[in-house]
């Protein structure tokens, strides 16, 4: 047999005879018709053949290096399962970092299935829509990942069992979500940025990499091991948003100001979600790789000046806003973390004061703002609690219409004074805690005063269950919000000295180093 | 110049990686942190299959450095031979 095996495509024939030339121009209906939602944001493209995926994996090379993936983390999951790996954790705080993962990233997964699937389908150049149908099956399979992975968690500890249920509801679990819903009822190109860019590169990289690394140093090898796996399908949606970005910038000069808008504002709405992450690696990893400060320098200032040195051709500036975010990084985390605390009666995670030991690290860590600034309220609070009168907050704060994080934040250049913004539309007040989300509410107002704040609607009786009568005496309000939040009172919430989980943890830990 | 970066978990399978792109970019330098190993370097990384292919004695697809990798940062030009991260600035 004289049989001669042609030589193997190359990696950029292979791609591009995947994503090029399985377009064509409809004839039956206008292709405006067929693609209504890629032109109405004003983003002129010429070209989609101009399109470049950097990243050039083809369906066969996914399959087999996603399932591998796959085969590796479920691996280590029945290790964890069969190992009661749970107990292996430093300290059982370290599963509320847990909880707030659960609860407000692993929803926000699934959106991004569902937004990459929308707007995969909404573009009308090939490439573009293969990446994104690609992207879309990643975010799924993050979704399933985290939610098995956290389930070994949920059989032993409070706080994980209603987690979409709160994703809709809870008060700063709305946080994260609207950021997810803002983008998701953007246009296909402002959805490229907000996830592609603003989640994808500033976001991910800071939450999935030093935190995770966290976990790993924390001894939750499970959670690590999700986070790594998600991270690295992270490493090609982070291309994608940028391509798409430079695809823009170099179709249509006209296109310029639309992105630079876009860019400064999600690069605002992804700094305020951070908030959150920034509070879990200060306040809630038992044990520390690295201050948020650090990781904020590293991933964001390092990375991120690169990014921006490297647009700057295009006629792209950094966002104004992270002159602000720069000086904020001394205090973000402990602000957040101060007002949890304070409202730790209306969460679904325990929340506590750092020991003597952990208040010396973040005084070395933050030498500029946190002995001053937090440290004597911090200490105040602890004495409180010592002596019985551990402080529970019971007024609701004021919500930014923009961000819908409780007014906690300071003003630029002064950490002693709550910044405080507003705007006036159609006769209404509405309130901001930055002049960045003051500014992206007065270019889109329409859309922001529709936010779903949950502070107002607790007001406006949306928070109860069905059939509650808040005219009946005796009514309770805030524990039948916490009844329509699903929160278990007393197990659920509250102080984490003295909780449930405290204690089984104690209790199991002993069994499995000791003979009973 | 602006550093560009890539991240693998720490494992056998990165090891020789992680030891080719050492010896191919003097540039680079080490980083390792719970759970991970990050590479950074001022400008550009180069990461050639050749070189892993030394190391680990069997033919080596660049593309399986998916199942390890965690994060990286830089454009990215990806080919059969090599994986190179790059700033144009």
């Amino acid at each position: 047999m004289d049989m001669q095996a042609k030589k193997k495509l190359g990696l950029k024939e292979k791609y591009a005879h995947m994503t090029r030339g399985l377009g064509w121009e409809t004839t039956y209906q206008p292709m405006d018709k067929v693609f209504p939602y890629d032109k109405f944001e004003g983003i002129k493209i010429h070209d989609w053949e101009k399109w470049e995926d950097p990243f050039r994996l083809t369906m066969d090379a996914y399959w087999k290096y996603q399932a591998e993936k796959e085969r590796k983390l479920y691996a280590i999951l029945d290790a964890f399962a069969q190992n009661n790996g749970h107990l292996g954790v430093t300290d059982a705080r370290y599963l509320n970092a847990i909880k707030l993962f659960i609860s407000g990233v692993s929803p926000l997964e699934y959106m991004a299935h569902r937004g990459f699937a929308h707007v995969g389908r909404q573009m009308r150049g090939v490439g573009p829509r293969v990446a994104c149908q690609m992207q879309s099956l990643d975010e799924l399979r993050h979704v399933q990942t985290q939610i098995h992975t956290v389930s070994n968690y949920n059989k032993f500890y409070n706080g994980m069992h209603q987690f979409r249920h709160q994703h809709d509801r809870m008060w700063y679990l709305s946080v994260p979500k609207s950021f997810f819903d803002d983008a998701f009822t953007a246009g296909p190109f402002e959805y490229m940025i907000a996830i592609g860019f603003s989640f994808e590169y500033v976001l991910t990289n800071l939450l999935f990499v030093p935190f995770m690394s966290g976990a790993a140093y924390n001894g939750d090898m499970a959670t690590v091991t999700f986070g790594f796996s998600a991270q690295s399908d992270e490493a090609r949606h982070m291309t994608l948003g940028l391509e798409c970005i430079k695809f823009m910038l170099e179709q249509d000069p006209d296109n310029l100001p639309i992105v630079q808008r876009w860019i400064d504002k999600w690069a605002w709405r992804g700094i305020r979600v951070l908030t959150l992450v920034a509070m879990m690696m200060d306040y809630m990893l038992p044990k520390r790789v690295m201050s948020w400060r650090e990781a904020w320098e590293i991933y964001f200032e390092q990375n991120g000046t690169a990014l921006f040195n490297d647009l700057a051709r295009y006629g792209i500036k950094m966002p104004d806003c992270v002159a602000q975010a720069i000086a904020d990084k001394d205090h973000i985390s402990h602000q957040a973390w101060a007002t949890f605390y304070q409202y730790g009666a209306a969460t679904a995670f325990h929340t506590w004061m750092p020991t003597d030991e952990e208040m010396d690290w973040l005084s070395a860590k933050y030498p500029n703002s946190f002995d001053q600034y937090y440290r004597p309220r911090f200490t105040h609070w602890r004495e409180e609690a010592e002596k019985g009168n551990r402080f529970y907050n019971k007024t609701l704060p004021m919500l930014c219409q923009t961000c819908q994080i409780p007014m906690l934040f300071t003003e630029p250049g002064d950490p002693t004074k709550i910044c405080y913004r507003e705007s006036d539309y159609n006769g209404e007040k509405y309130h901001f805690c930055s002049d960045h989300c003051k500014h992206i509410f007065d270019h889109e107002p329409e859309k922001y005063v529709q936010s779903w704040l949950p502070v107002h609607q607790i007001y406006q009786g949306s928070c109860f269950p069905e059939g509650t009568d808040p005219t009946v005496e005796g009514f309770d309000p805030l524990k039948a919000v916490l009844d329509w939040y699903k929160v278990d009172f007393g197990r659920d919430n509250l102080d984490f000295e003295g909780s449930e989980d405290q204690k089984n943890f104690a209790a199991w830990r002993g069994m499995a180093t000791k003979n009973a | 110049m602006s550093t560009v970066f890539i991240a693998f978990q720490t494992n056998e399978d990165t090891r020789p990686i992680i030891e080719a792109i050492l010896a191919d970019n003097p540039n680079a330098v080490l980083d390792e942190q719970p759970a991970m190993v990050k590479i950074n370097a001022e400008g550009r990384l180069v990461i050639k299959r050749e070189s892993i292919e030394e190391r680990i004695g069997r033919a080596f697809d660049l593309q399986e450095m998916q199942i390890n990798l965690i994060t990286l940062s830089g454009h990215i030009d990806e080919d059969d031979d090599q994986f190179t991260l790059a700033w144009n600035n």
